[in-house]
């Protein structure tokens, strides 16, 4: 029998154990074609989520980064398309998975896009900033983020 | 033929925190082949040094509670091995107190353990860990909750859909039927496949007791094929 081992939430004392040097960086900070992308995660009463850990990915790079006490986390990512983003956290009994694209990027025949109602689109997508882009996740209630399912 | 699936809802109300945090629109089900089969993490960056993977030898001295090892392997949805991937572990010492500053269990911290190990596994798939028997703790999810004993897991595996965080738990621990988190996996088979078995085979004399535990990952490690 090959059942898959099922879930359970990674839970609030994650912090000294998942990080590991450099984590939040795919590519070090100010190499050519890194960007700086930050954002908060808000759970449905619109606060802050401090217990949260975020992993980016797109099959070469790997970035992982916890939330602070404003719920915000960064990463340094190379340019590329879009990101895969899995969210963890106390109160998850299974991680979220949900993706970001960078501004730029021609959505016009996306297949993920096709499949989300139009006024929801924008919450899978990166806005530029000053210093880079940045990315925020609703976990629930107005503007909830587009969670893929797994 | 459909696989079972004993995966805990999002929203599990007697685990209170899900109530603000699980997500109240439909999921997007995507085909498998844009997300699912998506190859996973490269966890290359993540160090791993050999000694990761002994809880006990990570200080000067030995850390107090009873030695245990704990192994198993790690089955891809084919059920062939996941050969070296990266299985991270973290838990509370034996007196039920987390190393992390967010815990504030008045139970004593012990200078000789942190918790926290990480390994590969090898060509079959196995890993293996050594550590103390960490205690039960309590939390204010309702009045007098308790934690059953339990071990933090996170693996990798080949593909996005691979990925999975999960709590292993003890045998016999009293305190498992009154778990929400546990609980929160309606059938009984899905909560049995978090429970460690005791394996005497495993087991060194005058050492330590082992207990194996066998992981299940979604996704195959193969190029996919329809059939």
């Amino acid at each position: 029998m090959t059942v898959p081992t099922p879930s359970q939430t990674v839970g609030p004392f994650f912090g000294f154990a998942m990080p590991f040097e450099g984590d939040a960086h795919a590519v070090a900070p100010g190499s050519d074609g890194a960007v700086r992308i930050e954002g908060q995660v808000f759970d449905g009463a619109r606060e802050p989520v401090p217990d949260a850990v975020l992993e980016v990915s797109d099959g070469q790079q790997f970035a992982r980064c916890g939330t602070d006490a404003e719920g915000a986390f960064h990463f340094t990512v190379r340019k590329t398309p879009y990101l895969d983003v899995l969210v963890l956290a106390r109160g998850l009994l299974r991680h979220l998975a949900t993706r970001m694209y960078f501004p730029d990027t021609d959505l016009s025949d996306d297949p993920l896009m096709r499949l989300v109602e139009p006024e929801r689109r924008h919450t899978l997508v990166a806005s530029a900033t000053k210093g880079g882009l940045r990315f925020d996740i609703r976990l629930q209630g107005e503007e909830e983020t587009v969670f893929i399912q797994l | 033929m459909t696989e079972p699936d004993f995966e805990p809802p999002y929203l599990f109300p007697d685990y209170r925190a899900t109530q603000l945090r699980a997500p109240r629109r439909e999921l997007v089900r995507l085909p498998d082949e844009w997300f699912h089969h998506r190859r996973g993490p490269a966890f290359g960056r993540v160090p791993v040094k050999a000694g990761d993977s002994d809880l006990t030898r990570q200080h000067s001295g030995e850390p107090l509670g009873e030695r245990i090892i704990l192994t198993g392997r790690v089955l891809d949805g084919d059920g062939r091995p996941v050969r070296h991937t990266l299985v991270e572990v973290w838990q509370a010492n034996a007196a039920g107190r987390y190393v992390d500053p967010v815990d504030t269990h008045p139970a004593p911290l012990d200078p000789n353990f942190t918790g926290a190990g990480r390994c590969l596994t090898d060509d079959e798939g196995n890993y293996r860990f050594v550590t103390i028997k960490p205690g039960a703790y309590p939390w204010r999810n309702h009045r007098n909750a308790w934690r059953p004993a339990h071990v933090h897991f996170s693996l990798f595996g080949p593909q996005l859909a691979s990925r999975l965080v999960t709590q292993m738990y003890f045998p016999g621990d009293p305190l498992i039927p009154f778990d929400p988190i546990l609980s929160s996996i309606a059938d009984a088979r899905g909560r049995d496949l978090l429970v460690a078995k005791f394996d005497p085979g495993t087991t060194e004399p005058e050492w330590a007791l082992a207990y194996r535990w066998d992981i299940v990952l979604r996704g195959r490690d193969a190029t996919p094929s329809e059939g």
